[in-house]
């Protein structure tokens, strides 16, 4: 990289190397005592010489992770209207209480009776999302919302097994759903039927019914679905797969469109990851942790997975071998007991709102995609009409003959200061743009969002094609060659040859 | 309601643009049967104020690890976070991102990534590392199904000094896709030959060094002998800070390394979030699970970095991806970049002899004790010990006593006769006289 001035640096957006480009050695940022003389205990497997680490100083590294923030956006930084992943608020409450050191320094195996309140902690919340989903049991290990799928499939695959279906092995998936589903369903030995779409954006009820057969193991739908529309046939659907003995697992990501309005129990859904970052808002942190918790039907509930919190009288006690459970819990999905760290946030925002409030999430949510969609749906294209729940669905329709394609559109977005929105997903229609506002968003940023839309689309249509195919120009980088990277993988930095150094 | 912004007079003249009554109508598509306008039995909004007090009234509840003599480990590790690495990781720029789909605008999460795979990669001496897993067990249930990828072989030798709860997760995949597991019992005394048991079928044998019981071993010549006969050697690290004392994996020969970096800037959290660590041979890459962020340029020539061969990944071969993961623990991954960029070959250097001095001191002190009996012949921060007494009692009676005086191997392996085995760790955090007052506690606890 050449560079135009003496620092390298543009203005005060400043270059920075990476750490193994910097520091000295011997230097470090922390002051750590002398350790005691022992005789040591590591036989002959004591490391030749010490990891090669760079060392930095206190201060340098303080700078460095700070250069690197400036050059991301979060929704601290502004709207975010990524479809799908649901990027509302983080509120600092939910930050604060997590470092509690009565939370936050938990060792994972200490005695039951010196955690009594984080397990009634977790007991809570269990008892939140039960009577929010209208189920009977829940699920609370589970890592991340693919890792929740999981957990309800086995769940659906114990079940079949103890009734003797070992023949059940298809697994009818929408093609319109995240690509989680599929690969959680193969993750667990079942095989991927996919089922199509209708034209309105919602599954083919005829195709679906010409699926169904004695080898069905289940199926796997997202509700509201990923073109953003509720799937109003669904309690037919549920009716459908019971009678044809299979089982309903519904992908819970876009729980939030319905919170305190719609029981997925009501529906007749068997199992049901719920996303705690998504819905009650933990911190995404540039792409996790996550948590999805699975609610379970009574046909399931048996076999969910250890370890479990049960109440004894006023005292709580973990279930964490097969031998104390007095259900049939299908094995261990990871580590210790779930992300309590994010159940601490969760139940926080849960208390921040109330029942009422939820309420009033859903509603907003709703209310501020539909507000997107009415706003928008005479300059761009919107395949399926409203209302929709709560993110709202185009295509590249309106963009046809102009030059501009989706990413295009999605780059010239950034600079107009805006991050993109979901971009061709989902699949079943063309050039797709998902926009989910959520409901932390106010009027004002609602306007000022549709403006610059309406302004982009306008110029689009107009022929100003270089603004489009040139965006991202007021961005730290300029479009970056993601081709390149996939053809000869840079994965890591590799220290130079000595050769190499003193050409340098 | 402070989180939403919406007035009641945006919200109808909202809905007058939208051409809708009320917000009520606009879930129309919901069947009637199935909205629900019934109350729900919780609570309704709460002020900041009256939220916090509720917390507080959980936390006050537990025994915070902080707060007293902690020599608690079998996975999970109380080390000191320096106070910048929750300074920086709470960085709203940080926080509240997302996964960087739109590389121009998360060159900051894009840049961490790629210093947190190479600090991995260097920390097991492995070529490449992926942007981290939920946890150490769950990075292990992905080492196993990588394994049986690349060598085509459906069965996996398990160490019986591995984590226990690892081997449920691998044992609960395996269940499900019909695979064959070999579990070596668990015995604290005698580390089984594995070599022995590596057949034309087995796809990989899975350690763990420092073992559950503490025990640190050279495996080197099991990884040659996994190689003879076409099988893949896993290593699993849960203690990351033994990297910094340790060969590493890489230099034994292993081929897959899976372990938990919680040990580094995470907060014990009660066992969550942590993040997984991953790492393998560079012949493997597009083998391997998870996300990876690799360098390029940008239009005007300038070095950046982006997500990176996807096409193994869910989002593109649906059922026929790598893994069904699409979450990486970021945010974890960030503290333990930041911790490790503190440390520096110095410092984690020094941390690392500390924990061992810290262990071999309490060891000694231990093994001078009336019915105590240390299990162990080599360790670095952990041990095992047989008491004269079950261990679960003990360690009860300590707690009564304000300190938290280890696992019980029976918490985790019941049945398996060890009741009187009581697992050990100490760490930099442990004082001189955090150790006296163990040692004349379970001397009293024992007598």
């Amino acid at each position: 990289m050449t560079k135009d001035t003496f620092t390298g640096h543009r203005g005060l957006m400043l270059e920075e190397p990476l750490l193994f480009e910097q520091g000295q050695e011997g230097r470090t940022g922390v002051d750590l005592p002398e350790p005691a003389a022992v005789k040591s205990r590591l036989g002959d497997c004591a490391r030749g010489r010490s990891v090669p680490l760079p060392g930095l100083s206190e201060p340098q590294v303080v700078r460095h992770f700070t250069r690197l923030s400036q050059r991301n956006y979060g929704i601290d930084s502004g709207f975010f209207p990524l479809g799908s992943c649901t990027m509302k608020h983080n509120p600092r409450i939910n930050e604060k209480v997590v470092r509690l050191g009565g939370l936050g320094d938990l060792h994972p195996m200490q005695p039951e009776s010196t955690v009594q309140g984080a397990l009634r902690l977790i007991d809570d919340l269990a008892d939140w999302l039960m009577k929010l989903t209208g189920m009977p049991a829940v699920a609370m290990s589970p890592a991340a919302g693919a890792h929740g799928e999981l957990c309800g499939l086995m769940a659906i695959r114990s079940k079949l097994d103890s009734d003797g279906q070992q023949h059940r092995m298809r697994m009818l998936v929408p093609e319109s759903a995240h690509g989680t589903n599929p690969a959680s369903a193969a993750a667990c030995g079942f095989t991927v039927d996919p089922i199509p779409a209708n034209k309105r954006g919602r599954v083919d009820l005829e195709a679906f019914r010409a699926k169904l057969g004695d080898d069905v193991a289940g199926m796997m739908l997202t509700n509201p679905n990923t073109c953003g529309l509720f799937e109003n046939d669904i309690i037919e659907l549920a009716a459908m797969i019971h009678e044809a003995g299979g089982y309903f697992y519904c992908d819970g990501a876009n729980f939030n469109a319905i919170v305190g309005r719609v029981r997925p129990g009501d529906l007749g859904v068997d199992c049901m990851h719920i996303n705690l970052h998504k819905t009650f808002s933990t911190p995404h942190g540039g792409g996790g942790p996550g948590s999805g918790p699975t609610v379970l039907s009574d046909a399931l509930s048996a076999f969910a997975p250890l370890p479990y919190v049960v109440k004894d009288g006023d005292r709580f006690r973990l279930v964490e071998h097969p031998g104390d459970a007095d259900e049939k819990p299908f094995g261990r999905m990871k580590g210790f007991h779930g992300q309590m760290g994010m159940f601490v946030r969760a139940i926080a925002y849960m208390l921040s709102h109330g029942k009422d409030g939820l309420r009033q999430v859903s509603g907003d949510a709703v209310l501020n995609a539909n507000y997107i969609l009415a706003s928008l749906k005479d300059v761009m294209t919107a395949p399926f009409g409203g209302p929709c729940m709560h993110e709202a669905l185009f295509d590249d329709a309106f963009l046809k003959d102009t030059g501009v394609s989706t990413l295009d559109f999605a780059k010239a977005m950034i600079d107009e200061g805006f991050h993109p929105m979901t971009m061709y997903f989902p699949l079943v229609v063309h050039g797709a743009m998902l926009m989910e506002p959520t409901e932390t968003e106010g009027r004002e940023a609602l306007d000022e969002f549709i403006g610059s839309m309406r302004f982009l689309a306008e110029k689009a249509k107009a022929g100003d094609v270089d603004r489009f195919k040139n965006a991202p120009q007021l961005t730290p980088w300029r479009r970056l060659d993601e081709t390149g990277a996939a053809r000869k993988p840079v994965l890591r930095w590799t220290p130079l040859e000595p050769d190499q150094q003193a050409a340098e | 309601m402070r989180y939403l912004p919406l007035t009641e007079a945006d919200r109808q003249s909202m809905l007058a643009r939208i051409g809708a009554p009320s917000v009520d109508a606009l879930f129309r598509d919901v069947p009637e049967q199935a909205y629900h306008d019934g109350d729900f039995d919780l609570p309704d909004f709460k002020g900041e104020l009256e939220v916090e007090r509720l917390l507080r009234g959980y936390a006050d509840e537990n025994l915070g690890a902080n707060s007293v003599p902690c020599f608690l480990g079998a996975g999970a590790y109380h080390h000191h976070v320096p106070s910048s690495v929750d300074y920086l990781i709470q960085r709203g720029e940080f926080l509240t991102a997302y996964t960087p789909y739109q590389p121009e605008i998360a060159q900051g999460t894009l840049q961490y990534v790629f210093e947190f795979q190479t600090q991995v990669a260097m920390l097991t001496g492995m070529d490449v590392a992926n942007a981290g897993m939920y946890d150490g067990a769950t990075s292990c249930g992905e080492a196993v199904a990588m394994a049986m990828r690349i060598t085509r072989r459906s069965k996996a030798v398990l160490s019986g000094w591995l984590h226990p709860h690892y081997r449920e997760v691998v044992e609960t995949n395996a269940h499900f896709l019909g695979t064959e597991i070999h579990s070596e019992p668990a015995d604290p005394l005698n580390g089984t030959d594995l070599s022995a048991l590596i057949d034309d079928q087995t796809a990989c044998v899975v350690v763990q060094n420092p073992g559950i019981f503490g025990h640190v071993r050279d495996y080197s010549d099991l990884a040659a002998a996994c190689h003879e006969k076409g099988a893949l050697l896993v290593m699993i690290v849960t203690e990351a800070v033994s990297l910094g004392a340790l060969k590493s994996p890489g230099e034994m020969g292993a081929d897959i390394v899976a372990g938990e970096g919680q040990s580094f800037g995470v907060q014990l959290g009660y066992g969550g979030p942590y993040v997984g660590l991953f790492a393998t041979r560079q012949k493997y890459v597009r083998n391997m699970p998870g996300r990876l962020c690799g360098e390029t340029v940008d239009e005007d020539g300038r070095r950046g970095y982006v997500l990176t061969l996807s096409t193994r990944e869910q989002h593109i071969r649906r059922e026929k991806a790598t893994s069904n993961i699409c979450t990486a623990s970021g945010l974890c991954a960030l503290a333990f970049t930041i911790h490790v960029s503190l440390l520096g070959e110095a410092g984690l250097d020094r941390l690392a002899k500390l924990n061992h001095a810290a262990a071999v001191t309490l060891a000694e002190k231990l093994e001078a004790l009336d019915g105590v009996e240390l299990l162990n012949d080599t360790f670095f921060n952990e041990f095992t010990i047989k008491l004269s007494k079950p261990a679960d009692t003990v360690v009860e009676k300590l707690a009564g006593k304000g300190i938290l005086g280890g696992v019980p191997v029976s918490r985790m392996m019941p049945g398996a006769g060890l009741d009187n085995c009581l697992i050990l760790a100490a760490t930099e955090t442990a004082t001189a006289e955090d150790i006296d007052h163990l040692v004349s506690s379970l001397k009293e606890a024992l007598a």
